[in-house]
């Protein structure tokens, strides 16, 4: 979760994570893992800086980054809800709480909500697959996830947010 | 005397709430005056019993599920911990009498459930390390031989004999192999692998240990994919424990011999579970698929000789180190020798995982294990192997749980997922979301996989709006046949598989809204 204070990305710290990782052999996504870990995103700052740390042109770190559907390019909402979209999912009902998801957040797949609270994120497969429709928020698994179910998951993490802000 | 109470720790069991009734049921014995010790174990995979707790006793375990933090007062009030003969709605008598569990051939998951999952001496206890002690006193020739008659076949999905790839790898001449551990487990579905990392994570080091010794690897990888937060965890703890006991790094059992095992994530890329689309990534590149040849066992990670294998495949060989291949041969039919853990998922009424030597019927997996669907409809279709694979019809239900059986009806057993659907499934939204799949999955490399799905998916629109659904049946047929011939790797080539499955055996919901042509 990004609290207020770590909302921006610090150079430094960046530099430090890509230092601590550079040697090791494919370091590429261990470095953007590490990164997005940390700052909850893969700044378009940082990527000169990987470029030069392992020796390949911006372009190449680009077209990883974009590759792969894990890293993200924008900063997220404060908390980032993937909702499975995989056949076992289908199978138990994921089809109507994908609706219900976007219905109630007002947005799309890989939008924020207007509060900036809530990313809304598609997943396939999260391995949960006896007990869907599955949902992950942060490293968390929600299983038998219906509409009231997920509402009241959304509601537990708007709650939480004023918590943070004290 | 305090007594031991097992609350189960893997993602599921967590999903529905087991972290937070082994907070809540220490305490709540407490204030009877009741003193219990809780352990975390893995799950038992039955996971309609989830959250699952067994008491330990004398005469076994007995189990109570599935739990709910407001039946805890209940269990309670029933001295749930007395385990045996008692009186509450949710008692399952010894969990290991539970016929879903009993009627199984557990050999890779012997331990499933059993064990705390990070307990080094839980698992030396239950037969852990005992495949590696034997490994370390062969050659590798001979551990490749055992491998070889054993007749394990590759878990990961195309079934091929694991003994001649380590073979191929073993005979080819390199300062640097590698074992690369395919956990991208991607298949929909799926979550044997997943068990294995999360709750037996020792195997998985001991199998791949074995495979380095085998065939003169002294790197290792574990792929796993970023969905398994849990299962990189207790990997990672468990490697840390194996090193330090000397069971994994420099100089194993003092044996002079060493492996090196680092876990790395993948990032949310169902083509890098391709294996050399997986090495690409695992180089640091954008998950590209490589032609073949050569061999990733000849030419693999970073150009060296690799053995790539899923996570089933290396967690079956510590068994057969151990009790030997003979004991792993007996059990299958035909050239499907020993077991595949089979994993219920989707509409099912008691979802789970079913390790089974290889021969029942889909039928008696989905009916006899499984119980049909959860919402009680009737059951219309299954698909098996991912969403590569078939969707299967009644009519085929019949078929024996083999390699060749399954390809004999156009199918395949895949990783081991079985899908089940009810009657208000749309097989025409099935089969758009196969064509979808693979257009947000494509590795972009060729263009009858990456355009050719893109194509799929409008056609089957126009198909679904009842739009000339004679002339575009015929088109969405032609273009299955272009992904299947023309695509470098099995996600364009298998794609067509689920759509055309659908469309022979379910026809009728490809012209809901067709116009009579005239
Ligand atoms: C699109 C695609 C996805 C795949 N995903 C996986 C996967 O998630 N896990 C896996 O073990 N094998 C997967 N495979 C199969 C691998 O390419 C490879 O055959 C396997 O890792 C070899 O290991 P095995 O012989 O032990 O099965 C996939 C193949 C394709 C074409
Ligand atoms: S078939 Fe698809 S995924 Fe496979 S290499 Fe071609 S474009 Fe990539
Ligand atoms: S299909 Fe949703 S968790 Fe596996």
């Amino acid at each position: 979760m990004v609290t207020p204070e770590s909302a921006g990305w610090e150079p430094s710290v960046a530099q430090a994570i890509i230092d601590e990782y550079k040697s090791k052999p494919g370091a590429l996504l261990p470095i953007l893992h590490a990164l997005q870990d940390r700052f909850d995103w893969i700044p378009d700052g940082v990527i000169p800086m990987i470029a030069q740390a392992l020796q390949v042109t911006r372009a190449e770190v680009h077209g990883v980054v974009s590759f792969y559907h894990h890293f993200r390019t924008h900063e997220p909402g404060r908390h980032v809800v993937e909702v499975c979209r995989a056949e076992a999912c289908q199978a138990r009902g994921a089809r109507a709480l994908e609706a219900h998801a976007k219905a109630s957040l007002g947005v799309d797949y890989h939008q924020t909500t207007a509060d900036n609270n809530i990313t809304l994120e598609p997943v396939y497969c999260l391995g949960n697959c006896a007990c869907g429709p599955s949902v992950r928020v942060g490293d968390e698994i929600h299983a038998n996830v219906d509409a009231a179910e997920f509402d009241a998951l959304v509601d537990a993490l708007r709650t939480e947010r004023v918590e943070v802000l004290g | 005397m305090s007594i031991r109470i097992y609350v189960p720790s893997d993602t599921t069991a967590r999903a529905l709430g087991a972290d937070r009734i082994a907070a809540a049921l220490p305490k709540l014995a407490a204030e009877q005056g009741v003193e219990l010790e809780i352990r975390r174990n893995g799950t038992r995979g039955l996971y309609w019993l989830e959250p699952l707790l067994e008491v330990e006793t004398e005469s076994g375990r007995y189990g109570f599920g599935p739990v709910k933090l407001r039946d805890l007062d209940s269990l309670l009030a029933a001295k749930f911990w007395l385990g045996e003969g008692v009186e509450h709605p949710l008692a399952l008598g010894l969990v290991e009498e539970i016929p879903y569990l009993k009627k199984q051939q557990r050999l890779t998951f012997a331990r499933l459930g059993i064990t705390d999952p990070l307990s080094l001496d839980d698992y030396q206890a239950h037969n852990g390390f005992k495949g590696l002690r034997n490994a370390l006193a062969l050659s590798g020739q001979a551990i490749v031989d055992a491998v070889k008659e054993s007749g394990l076949r590759g878990r990961g999905g195309a079934a091929f004999p694991t003994g001649i790839k380590w073979q191929t790898v073993a005979d080819a001449p390199a300062a640097q192999k590698y074992i690369v551990c395919n956990a991208d487990e991607g298949d929909s579905g799926t979550f044997a692998d997943r068990l294995v990392m999360e709750c037996d994570p020792f195997m998985l080091i001991e199998g791949m240990t074995i495979a380095g010794l085998a065939v003169g690897a002294t790197q290792g990888y574990i792929y796993c994919r970023s969905e398994y937060p849990l299962a990189v965890k207790n990997l990672n703890a468990a490697i840390e424990t194996a090193v330090a006991n000397q069971l994994l790094g420099e100089d194993i059992l003092g044996s002079g011999r060493s492996f090196q095992l680092e876990v790395r994530m993948g990032a949310g890329a169902y083509i890098c579970g391709e294996e050399t689309s997986l090495l690409e990534s695992l180089e640091g590149k954008r998950g590209l698929v490589r032609a073949k040849p050569p061999l990733p066992a000849l030419v693999g990670l970073f150009g060296q000789p690799t053995v790539v294998n899923n996570v089933l495949s290396l967690a079956a060989v510590p068994f057969i180190l151990d009790q030997g291949a003979q004991a792993y041969a007996d059990c299958g039919m035909g050239r499907s020798r020993g077991t595949l853990p089979f994993q219920l998922a989707g509409n099912v009424k008691q979802g789970g995982l079913v390790e089974l030597a290889f021969g029942p019927s889909l039928r008696e997996l989905m009916f006899d294990f499984g119980g049909g669907t959860f919402n009680r409809r009737p059951l219309r279709a299954v698909q098996v192997g991912g969403p590569l694979g078939a969707y299967l019809p009644e009519s085929q239900w019949d078929t024996p749980l083999d390699y060749e059986e399954f390809a004999k009806v156009g199918a395949v057993l895949g990783h081991g997922g079985v899908v089940m659907f009810d009657d208000s499934v749309d097989m025409s939204e099935q089969a758009r979301f196969s064509m979808e799949f693979c257009v947000a999955e494509s590795c972009g490399k060729c263009t009858p996989c990456r355009i050719g799905s893109t194509r799929g998916v409008e056609v089957i629109d126009r198909i679904r709006a009842g739009q000339n659904v004679d002339n575009n049946l015929a088109l969405l047929a032609d273009l299955c046949d272009t992904m299947l011939v023309g695509s470098l790797c099995a996600m364009g080539g298998m794609t067509p598989i689920p759509v055309q499955s659908a469309v022979k055996h379910f026809a009728e919901d490809f012209r809901t809204n067709a116009v009579e042509e005239a």
